[in-house]
């Protein structure tokens, strides 16, 4: 299931509807002319991508797919995710970007996906949970050294801290433990495995060292 | 939420005509804004996301400046050697601040206008509060103000400047390069957030189509042995119950000058002259720190649950001093 494909359901029809639509709006209410849209644009002005109750188009990569989906203007990368997408792996707590639930990283980075407009990811990689395990299948170090410590009890935090640790052994953040508490700090957990999740942290760091 | 246009500017021209043309709100990072929107704080109707403006992003160290990008992430200022080195009070305002996941996202520039965490603003409209709704009033007034300010309040606001950046910016004399419909033009940190008076909506001196472009800090012996002091209810990612921003320049023991600004007590990042004139040709041992600490706090004026902070604070501002000692003996 991890290894599922997240190409969305398909919305070519709709693309083609919307774009025309976008085009068509857009262009009225900047007073642009056609012939200019999809060009650099000599206007300094630039153009809406998205009118209020109008849907963007946005292409970006989600787990090495070429992912290209209209969303509302409203759309945090999180909903995306998990509505349009079906990668229900990162989960919302709080929608606000205190609980780091939601985990995902952008270009290399960890981010609270939740306060990450979709519009924003436009050209970018996403990585999630769901494209995290190797290419053999097998899992990454992170999940087996969760697993290995039993860093979790309900597991609805899981995914976000997994995410998140394995960007904090990149940054090279998890030299001790101390280290590893200090960046690992914006991941909450209510079940209190935070033992665990240290303890997993520090032994997937070595691990992941020899990468 | 409700629903706005969005477009993207990818250079400062760009942001100026549709400024011009359709005033529409910056959008940086987001992580002030999205979320306040997501409460219905917040209420645009047209953003323009300013993350894709190029030549914003960069730290550059000259001899005796430090010149940041509006641009350049959290994460990445404070990870940036020179700023370790040079102001380290910088470095660690930036690193607990938030979360990882927060500072790979939040912009410099965005941080110091980054809106108060009081829980009567953003709990929306069951308690009245003039910042969200000019003229309704002041719940915190006679409300649970264990997170009010004991500096800076009016009878209209006691709402605290929530940012750790600004503060440490405040202590350093650090100047934002701003750029709008009145040009271009250089503001002090110190006069960029208002005093809350009568108007605590108005947060501070940019007219609503400015964009801070540059942040630019004075670096010399002071910023070298400078730190960040931060105490919060649980060790990390926490906002502050006190911190204190402190650098100094010491000859043979005797501060020849040092620079105290407080956070998380205050309606706006809060330079204590009187306390840094009070240090100033003393010999720093414990005694004198404290002291000093008490000083700064002189002119507190607590409310009913928040009066603990002065004693608190007097400690940090202690242990902020003391730890900016040491920085200046191993320089």
């Amino acid at each position: 299931m991890s290894e599922q494909d997240p190409s969305p359901r398909d919305r070519s029809n709709d693309l083609a509807i919307s774009r025309r639509d976008a085009l068509r709006i857009s262009a009225a209410a900047t007073g642009a002319s056609l012939a200019g849209f999809g060009k650099t644009m000599a206007a300094a002005q630039p153009m809406p991508v998205a009118l209020p109750g109008m849907s963007l188009t946005v292409h970006f990569q989600v787990n090495g797919n070429h992912i290209e989906t209209l969303v509302d203007p409203r759309a945090s990368l999180l909903d995306v995710l998990r509505e349009q997408l079906a990668l229900t792996g990162a989960k919302k707590g709080c929608d606000h970007g205190q609980c780091g639930a939601c985990t995902v990283h952008v270009d290399g980075r960890r981010v609270a996906s939740c306060l990450t407009l979709a519009a924003k990811v436009e050209g970018r990689q996403v990585l999630t949970i769901e494209g995290l395990s190797l290419e053999d299948g097998s899992l990454h170090p992170m999940q087996q050294a969760f697993i290995d410590h039993d860093a979790l009890q309900c597991g609805y935090c899981t995914p976000g801290q997994i995410m998140a640790a394995v960007a904090c052994v990149q940054e090279g953040h998890a030299s001790s433990d101390a280290e590893i508490r200090e960046y690992m700090s914006g991941n909450i957990c209510r079940c209190g495995a935070y033992v665990g999740i240290v303890a997993a942290i520090r032994d997937a760091a070595v691990t992941m060292g020899g990468d | 939420m409700q629903t706005f246009t969005y477009s993207r500017a990818r250079s400062i021209n760009e942001l100026r005509a549709v400024q011009a043309a359709t005033g529409d709100r910056i959008l940086a990072g987001g992580t002030t804004l999205y979320d306040l929107m997501k409460l219905r704080i917040e209420t645009p109707d047209r953003l323009v996301d300013v993350t894709g403006i190029a030549g914003l992003d960069e730290i550059i160290s000259h001899p005796d400046e430090l010149v940041f990008g509006a641009l350049v992430t959290m994460s990445d200022a404070a990870a940036h050697p020179a700023v370790l080195q040079r102001a380290p009070v910088l470095a660690e305002a930036l690193s607990k601040a938030a979360s990882q996941q927060l500072r790979n996202m939040a912009t410099l520039g965005g941080n110091l206008l980054q809106r108060t965490r009081c829980a009567y603003f953003r709990n929306g409209t069951e308690y009245p509060c003039n910042k969200r709704t000019p003229g309704s009033g002041c719940a915190a007034l006679e409300g649970l103000d264990r997170g009010h300010a004991l500096f800076g309040g009016s009878g209209s606001c006691i709402a605290v400047y929530p940012g750790d950046w600004a503060v440490a910016l405040v202590a350093l004399d650090a100047v934002v390069d701003v750029r709008g419909s009145r040009g271009t033009h250089t503001i002090d940190v110190a006069s960029l957030h208002r005093l809350p008076g009568d108007t605590p909506h108005v947060e501070t001196v940019l007219e609503p189509d400015e964009m801070i472009l540059n942040i630019r800090v004075p670096v010399g012996r002071l910023a070298q042995a400078s730190t960040y002091h931060k105490i919060r209810d649980r060790e990390s990612y926490a906002f502050a119950l006190v911190s204190a921003a402190v650098a100094l320049e010491l000859e043979e023991g005797f501060v020849r000058q040092a620079r105290i600004a407080l956070g998380g007590v205050a309606t706006r990042p809060w330079r204590v002259p009187a306390a840094e004139a009070g240090l100033t040709g003393r010999r720093l041992d414990r005694a004198t720190a404290l002291e000093v600490g008490r000083m700064t706090f002189a002119d507190a004026r607590p409310g009913r649950h928040n009066g603990f902070k002065i004693a608190l604070g007097a400690e940090a501002v202690a242990d902020a001093l003391m730890i900016a000692a040491q920085r200046s003996e191993n320089r």
